[in-house]
């Protein structure tokens, strides 16, 4: 290994009307070093790989790329000099085929005849398997990350830059991907990695550089560090892991759901089968499974968007709901938190206090012969922003202008504060930082604990396991029945997830020894 | 009655050639993510431009070009608005139609009542000769036969090519294609230019070989139709070509229905294409799938770099 960085980063600075993005940062990657980029929601992480890309301008600082000053305007230069970039919102074209997004996303000499085959090449060679005729919109999240992985390994990168990239994966693609990413760096490749996910920093990285309010705060070697003191340079403060305050006796079931039956209405998505269970007050019940295998077409079901014929198939504290709207199950009692924040969570473009009267227009009490109780309605958010500890500077600014963690700490706060019943979240700390995640599983598990029955559907195994007092698994649609926590381990779960039912596990166990 | 037969197939493609060149250019435009509702104002200013050249000059060739320049400049207007400017599209574009209409007339006002003497034919060798179709297909005007061209190579150019996997990609998801690189703005303008310079492309076959003369609103909503064609034909330019021929058809067939004394309004034969665009709306948006693989995702939304 040679001395020069291949990546170097001195006194970067960019500063958006109203906020420092990045302040004096500086930063190096070694040839063949996994070097990780960390920091909370708004730190200044993207915004600084993103000028790495060339895909914005910094005002000032000196990037030298292989121990030379070099401008990168465009992301076409980056590629040129070895830059690959994976993003977190995949630049992917849904009505395309898997080629033809490649092909776009590369240099023009090599989107040339053969490419076909050179797709297939690279995705065998890192373990990535590909159809490269499929269309986009037909693959899993996980199989669209591998495009773009498999976009950028074909122009040869020298650097690998990666957005979040696991925050989507089951357990075991992440661990594929990290296969690849390893077999990478040992071919000399530096990458440069950002996530929220601690442990798998711990595991992966060699080097990270920790960022607090746009600046460089920290630089440590993960391997010598714990995920909590690496989320506490994060945070510059201390964290404090969800706790559970003793045990609460699960009382009467809020939610039953019996013999549910539903074909999915999109041409791609899963039909619900058979599913059966019941949420019970004070309990927090888990499902965990790999995403696309019809969490979304539950969610749809459960929250009324989608309504079945049998109202006996949903029951809400002992209301047949299932062919009731959503406001309907609002006022006996359920309230939701969507995974997609903007857009299903709240309005993008509506202010705080108008998202708040939206969903709690019902529970709240917020209307009067049809007319807005516009200051009760502000007083709501004025409450939630208050005690869930949201950072925006009023209840007055769009939901959009929020960061991905704040704002789902107030979509999660409104929903909690309408003192549901039932409370089922979907993916409720997808792209949250640590302290943030901390601060919303807490608070599912105080609801919990004061009486209301809780259902959690993630892809975050970590996290089920920490607040959830049993767990079952979707799989191609079915629910597996449901298991306290303490009686199963990860890989019981993450074997169910990949649709190996509990039954054989011991045997494929065995053999494994 | 054959050559009532071939007048009548004549008059037919006559009729269809403005509103391939319109819907033709419009699919690149919407491709690309752009909503342009001012092709009707387009085609008009083409057609004057056409006209005045053209009975200024003599020269078919200059005439041709100047309606097509005079398309991609009001085009140009609309391009610089909406993708530099962000100015609202779906406004700009009815702006652009109402002033096409109005700014065309101010020209023409000189040119009322003046007569040309039509495109002249480009009869093919030997072909032209044959019985029947020789005329109807060889003997075509140099802008009946660009018409065929364009719908081959504009489903050439976005089906298999770099470019146009780029204007495609503009148009499916901005973001991602200025994330990978490319120009979203420039590449727009491009389509946008090329829509405009074929909308007056197809104003000029109005006033050049359709009606050879100026008529104040001589389009007479001919850029609706093929705005409406565009979505008829779910953004393909081959279906759009027969579509185009479809509807030709049915204001032709109507005409003669008419001279036979087929007791069918006309009102409800001119409604037809519109009705027929309307059918094809709600059964492409019936299947979710389906829509999002036809129409463009990024339709009609303003893009900024800064994002």
């Amino acid at each position: 290994m040679t001395d020069t960085p291949r990546l170097e980063l001195i006194g970067i600075t960019k500063a958006y009307p109203g906020v420092v993005a990045n302040n004096n940062v500086s930063l190096r990657v070694m040839p063949g070093e996994i070097h990780a980029l960390l920091g909370e929601n708004g730190a200044g992480k993207s915004t600084l790989v993103k000028f790495i890309y060339g895909v914005q301008k910094a005002d000032s600082g000196i990037l030298k790329w292989e121990g030379e000053v070099t401008d990168i305007p465009n992301p076409n230069v980056a590629r040129k000099l070895g830059v690959g970039m994976v993003f977190q919102h995949f630049s992917l074209f849904d009505a395309m085929t898997v080629e033809e997004n490649i092909s776009l996303g590369i240099a023009p000499e090599l989107a040339k005849s053969g490419l076909t085959q050179r797709i297939i090449d690279i995705s065998t060679q890192y373990g990535l398997p590909l159809e490269p005729d499929r269309y986009v919109h037909t693959l899993s999240v996980g199989e669209r990350q591998r495009i773009e992985v498999v976009r950028c390994l074909l122009q040869d990168p020298q650097l690998l830059i990666m957005d979040e990239p696991t925050s989507v994966l089951t357990p075991q693609e992440v661990e594929v991907l990290f296969r690849t990413l390893r077999q990478l760096a040992a071919d000399g490749v530096s990458i440069l990695y950002i996530s929220h996910k601690l442990q798998e920093i711990k595991d992966l990285c060699h080097t990270a550089t920790i960022m607090r309010m746009g600046e460089v705060v920290a630089d440590c070697n993960p391997a010598e560090e714990t995920p909590r003191s690496m989320a506490e340079m994060m945070m510059g403060g201390n964290l404090t892991p969800p706790e559970r305050t003793g045990k609460a006796v699960p009382g009467e079931p809020q939610l039953i759901v019996k013999a549910l039956n539903v074909a999915s209405s999109h041409s791609h998505g899963t039909d619900l089968k058979d599913i059966d269970f019941q949420v019970r007050a004070g309990e927090v019940l888990g499902i965990a499974g790999i995403a696309g295998n019809g969490q979304q077409e539950l969610m749809d079901v459960l929250s009324g968007e989608v309504l079945v014929s049998d109202p006996e198939s949903i029951i809400i504290d002992g209301n047949p709901v299932g062919a009731s709207g959503p406001n309907q199950r609002r006022s006996v009692g359920m309230t939701f938190v969507p995974e997609e924040r903007l857009g299903h969570g709240a309005v993008p473009q509506m202010s705080l206090w108008e998202n708040a009267f939206l969903s709690g227009a019902t529970r709240m009490n917020l209307l009067n012969n049809g007319f807005m109780r516009i200051k009760q309605s502000e007083e709501y958010a004025a409450t939630i922003v208050e005690e869930f500890r949201v950072k925006t500077p009023g209840i007055a600014n769009v939901a959009e202008s929020l960061s991905g963690g704040n704002l789902q700490k107030f979509i999660i706060g409104r929903e909690i504060l309408q003192k549901p019943g039932i409370i089922i979240a979907l993916q409720p700390t997808w792209g949250v930082d640590a302290g943030s995640a901390a601060a919303i599983r807490q608070s599912l598990i105080d609801l919990a604990a004061n009486g209301a029955a809780v259902l959690v559907i993630s892809q975050d195994l970590e996290e089920l396991f920490e607040i959830a007092d049993r767990l079952s698994v979707i799989c191609e649609g079915r629910l597996s029945p449901g298991r306290n926590t303490e009686e199963v381990n990860v890989e019981e779960i993450g074997l169910l997830m990949g649709g190996i039912s509990s039954e054989p596990i011991t045997e494929v166990a065995a053999h494994a020894d | 009655m054959i050559d009532f037969v071939v007048l009548v197939l004549l008059t037919i493609i006559t009729a269809s050639t403005p509103l391939v060149f319109a819907a033709i250019g419009e699919i690149v435009v919407e491709k690309a993510g752009v909503l342009n509702l001012g092709v009707e104002g387009m085609m008009i200013v083409g057609a004057i431009g056409a006209f005045a050249v053209a009975v200024t000059t003599g020269d078919a060739t200059l005439a041709i070009l100047a309606g097509a320049l005079s398309g991609l400049v009001l085009a140009f207007i609309f391009g610089f608005l909406t993708l530099y400017l962000l100015s609202n599209q779906v406004a700009t574009g009815l702006a652009l139609t109402l002033f096409g209409i109005g700014f065309s007339a101010l020209l023409g006002n000189g040119f009322v009542g003046q007569t040309y003497g039509g495109l002249p034919h480009l009869d093919i060798p030997i072909l032209s000769d044959l019985p029947i179709v020789g005329q109807l297909i060889f003997g075509q005007d140099i802008l009946v036969y660009l018409s065929v061209v364009s719908a081959i190579g504009v489903t050439w150019f976005l089906g298999r090519t770099r470019w146009g996997l780029a204007v495609r990609a503009v148009g499916e998801n901005h973001d991602a294609a200025h994330s990978i690189g490319f120009s979203v703005a420039l590449i727009r303008m491009g389509a946008v230019l090329f829509g405009g310079a074929m909308a007056g492309l197809g104003g000029a076959y109005l006033s050049l070989a359709h009606t050879p003369l100026w008529v104040e609103n001589m389009t007479a909503g001919r850029g609706w139709i093929a705005l409406a064609l565009v979505v008829f034909a779910s953004w393909k330019p081959w279906r759009a070509f027969f579509g185009a021929y479809l509807f030709g058809g049915i204001t032709i067939i109507q005409l003669h229905a008419q001279g036979f004394g087929l007791d069918v309004p006309s009102q409800i034969l001119s409604m037809l294409p519109y009705l027929a665009t309307i059918v094809v709306l709600v059964l492409i948006s019936r299947d979710d799938s389906r829509l999002r693989l036809s129409a463009p995702a990024c339709l009609g939304r303003s893009f900024h770099a800064s994002g």
